[in-house]
């Protein structure tokens, strides 16, 4: 019954979806006030239905309802209670249910908390929304329906792939999800003012917090999903530039330039033109993102779900809005006037700079993620592009955008002279220069000087920043704090974000200087990797829920003292007659310690195994980094400029975490 | 500053980033690919030494045996496509899918000797995967052909090469 029940609601979403789409338009069109107030309406009316339907996915799968073919193909009645929620979106159909009641929910909330728009823009804006939505509904409903039911229902089902049996892959598909669709709210502000044919300062500062929010979600979704593959995966990397993960970062990318050419929309009606094509762009992007994905277009590590059948489904959907909407752009942008005169040595100019090389690293990433399955498609070779590609053509772009973004909050807007600047940056300046001396002594290549020393110098002008507005040991500190709290939370936030950025770059520069080893040994045996001693003293069977596990120990000792012990371990799973390596990681903030238990060799009676060693230097600094940018992100959020004209409601972007 | 001088400034920055990165790409392209190569045409056109390739196709059933070299465990096993076999050296744990008689893909290059030494060695999340290029390199070879069902299962492999081998004898691997 259940099942039925979320494949009702499923439909009723679809059609509410339409509605949505088609209604407010033409009475925002007509100025039909009733028309436009259905669209909050519907928009809330559909975000219920979702909610059900996948809450009905849920109960099927907790209830283990086999009947069900998506249930029976990913789950099983000895799987752990966690592992049967997160499995519900670890398969194709389970993960477009998320997707589209994810963007359900983005409607719901322009619906709920955008009451101050004006009832024109709003109309519009959850018309787009819902237009997006019923593709994906109908998407799901007729390709890849995931309450298809399935007889004779069997005793018991397949199971999970293993590697998703992680409490990582619980929240990581979500926020990333949440980030992806999340784009899509100022995708549909940019087609309704492109509709209505104008944007303003107040579309700017309208469109900003919900550009903002997504982009928070994303960066955690990324860093989540780079963690994931460094404790999961167990190849002791963090970062493979494969195609699904490089189709995370180039929405990332583009949304971090939508974040920041907003600021110049909001601040000096500038840059108007550009901000709409970003906001396009991005979301196009993370549609495509998706559609990498899901068909199986990219030949890729991450692809579970393979079937070109659903691609074309896809693709035309894509082609639908991404085209649709670049042709209303082409057709309406230039009716948009353009704004403020600015200086190139201004705040404008170097937010033009940053959107200049967000772009140009997004165009090489994408080139790089691109070529391969275009020349196989034009002229049959089979090529990749890999990671030696994306480092010397990403790094020299990536290392002038930290230099620039150390002068970039500093410098006032619309005309600005480079040398007071530089006065108050001169502190900054000197500890950029000693961590460029000590990097040269410690590292050997270029590229991590250059990136470790540019890391210091934008965690310093952050620092820099705040203090010189606090007037910081300029005044007394009781005057300073008065001044901490009178200064915008956006400051507060920006500076944090950046400072985030320098810390993810530190972790990757640190990265770069990793060492591993890869040893056979028998019990008792040590090895050493960087000045620590490895020992193997045990290596012992043991029972998991669904999987026979072997598990060793590793005694890790510094000068004799023990430093810590790990547990690494394969579990075997019977079911699916497969193996995964449980990583065991230590780390103290500084560097983490990684160990990978292999193959055994030899017979019963005197077995060796293999292990591999990882000493990763600043690797958590990587995530802990991403972590606080999207904190930044999140300040900036609460910001009092933000919460202006709806007063009384605080949480204005909030929903978007409920989930 | 005027508008039109204001319109250069942009102009200028706009190409020397994109410029810029259109050069790297460039640059990258032609010393950072890596082609794929099946063992067949490992044999007959072997790549430069320092050139890295792609080397896809079936693990041989009952070719993989470890080797110690100075403490470090090195994997041995051969790679076919049904035509030829060329022996991979990989220092390193085999990843968890790594199956004989199943498909694999080693990243790494050539030796003068013709043995393979591999740097990575991946095996897909699904068992029942192929990679697109060991399938196309099969229909290739006329070992397979996706319009005629399902793909030969490990056992039938094996069997295959090791009648190709009898019949070829010049292409087994030294």
């Amino acid at each position: 019954m259940n099942p039925e029940l979320g494949n009702f609601a499923l439909a009723l979403a679809c059609c509410m979806a339409a509605g949505q789409a088609i209604l407010p338009l033409i009475g925002a069109s007509r100025r039909d006030a009733r028309l436009m107030a259905l669209a909050p309406a519907l928009a809330v009316g559909q975000m219920i239905a979702l909610i059900t339907s996948f809450a009905c996915l849920i109960h099927a799968a907790i209830t283990n309802d086999f009947s069900v073919q998506n249930v029976a193909a990913n789950s099983a009645v000895s799987k752990p209670l966690l592992y049967k929620i997160t499995g519900v979106w670890g398969n194709h159909e389970g993960s477009v249910l998320l997707w589209a009641m994810i963007l359900s929910i983005c409607g719901g909330a322009v619906a709920l908390f955008g009451r101050n728009l004006p009832s024109a823009l709003q109309a519009r804006v959850i018309a787009v929304l819902g237009g997006v939505a019923a593709g994906f509904e109908l998407f799901c409903l007729t390709t890849s329906n995931p309450f298809a039911r399935v007889w004779p229902a069997p005793m018991d089902g397949q199971g999970m792939n293993p590697l998703l049996q992680d409490p990582g892959l619980a929240f990581h598909p979500p926020i990333l999800y949440t980030g992806y669709v999340g784009f899509a709210v100022p995708f549909a502000f940019a087609i309704a003012a492109l509709i209505e044919g104008r944007v303003d300062a107040a579309w700017g500062r309208w469109v900003r917090p919900w550009a903002v929010a997504a982009w928070c979600f994303l960066t955690c979704g990324i860093a989540m999903g780079s963690w994931w593959s460094y404790y999961v995966l167990g190849w002791g990397g963090y970062w493979f530039w494969d195609p699904v993960e490089n189709a995370s970062l180039i929405p990332w990318l583009t949304g971090t330039a939508l974040v920041h050419s907003a600021i110049v929309v909001e601040k000096r009606e500038a840059l108007k033109i550009w901000t709409v094509l970003l906001a396009i762009g991005t979301f196009s992007f993370s549609l495509s993102g998706t559609f990498l994905v899901r068909s199986g277009i990219l030949n890729s590590v991450h692809a579970f779900a393979n079937d070109p059948a659903r691609g074309v489904f896809i693709l035309g959907l894509l082609a639908l809005v991404i085209g649709g909407s670049l042709l209303l752009f082409a057709i309406r942008a230039p009716q948009l006037t353009t704004g403020g005169l600015f200086a190139p040595v201004s705040r404008e100019g170097l937010l033009v700079l940053n959107n200049i090389l967000l772009c140009s690293i997004c165009a090489v990433v994408l080139t790089g993620t691109m070529y391969p399955p275009f020349m196989s498609l034009l002229f049959g070779k089979t090529i990749s592009v890999g990671k030696p590609f994306f480092d010397a053509t990403t790094i020299p772009l990536a290392i002038p955008l930290m230099v620039f973004m150390g002068f970039g909050p500093m410098m006032p807007w619309k005309r600005a002279q480079m040398w007071p600047v530089l006065r108050r940056l001169w502190w900054a300046a000197c500890v950029t220069a000693v961590a460029l001396v000590v990097a040269t002594f410690q590292m050997r290549d270029i590229l991590p000087v250059l990136a470790t020393a540019t890391a210091v110098w934008v965690i310093c002008s952050s620092v820099a920043d705040i203090a010189e507005r606090l007037r910081l040991f300029r005044q007394p500190l009781g005057q300073s704090w008065q001044r901490a709290r009178s200064l915008p939370r956006a400051v507060f936030g920006a500076a944090l974000a950046h400072a985030g950025v320098g810390i993810v770059v530190l972790g990757i520069a640190g990265m770069s200087q990793a060492a591993h080893r890869i040893v056979e040994v028998h019990v008792g045996q040590s090895e050493m990797l960087a000045g620590d001693s490895w020992t193997l003293t045990d290596v012992k069977p043991a029972e998991g829920p669904n999987y026979t596990a072997l598990v060793a120990t590793i005694e890790v000792r510094h000068n004799g003292r023990l430093i810590t012990t790990l547990h690494p371990s394969k579990r075997t799973f019977a079911s699916q007659h497969q193996t995964t390596t449980e990583v065991a990681i230590h780390t103290n903030l500084m560097a983490d310690i990684y160990g990978v238990l292999g193959d055994k060799h030899g017979d019963d009676a005197n077995p060796t195994y293999v292990l591999r060693l990882h000493y990763n230097p600043l690797a958590p600094w990587m995530w802990l980094g991403g972590l606080i940018m999207a904190l930044g992100g999140a300040l900036s959020l609460s910001d009092r400029r933000v919460r202006v004209g709806a007063p009384r409601r605080a949480k204005t972007v909030d929903v978007v975490v409920v989930q | 500053m005027t508008r039109k001088s204001r319109r250069l400034w942009l102009v200028v920055a706009c190409m020397i980033g994109l410029g810029s990165a259109a050069a790297l790409t460039l640059n990258a392209f032609s010393s950072n690919i890596v082609f794929f190569m099946a063992p067949s045409q490992v044999h007959s056109k072997p790549p430069p030494a320092d050139r890295t390739i792609r080397l896809g196709g079936m693990v041989v059933a009952g070719s993989v045996h470890q080797e110690k070299v100075k403490d470090a465990p090195v994997a041995i096993f051969d790679v076919t496509d049904g035509q030829a076999a060329v022996t991979v050296r990989y220092e390193g744990i085999l990843p968890d899918l790594f199956r004989e008689g199943q498909s694999v893909v080693a990243v790494g290059t050539v030796n003068p000797d013709g043995t393979f030494r591999a740097s990575e060695v991946l095996a897909k999340h699904d068992e029942t995967y192929m990679p697109k290029e060991v399938a196309e390199e099969l229909r290739r070879s006329g070992k397979w052909d996706p319009r005629f069902g399902k793909a030969p299962d490990a056992a039938s492999w094996n069997t295959m090469t090791a009648a190709d081998n009898a019949k070829k004898p010049a292409t087994q691997t030294p």
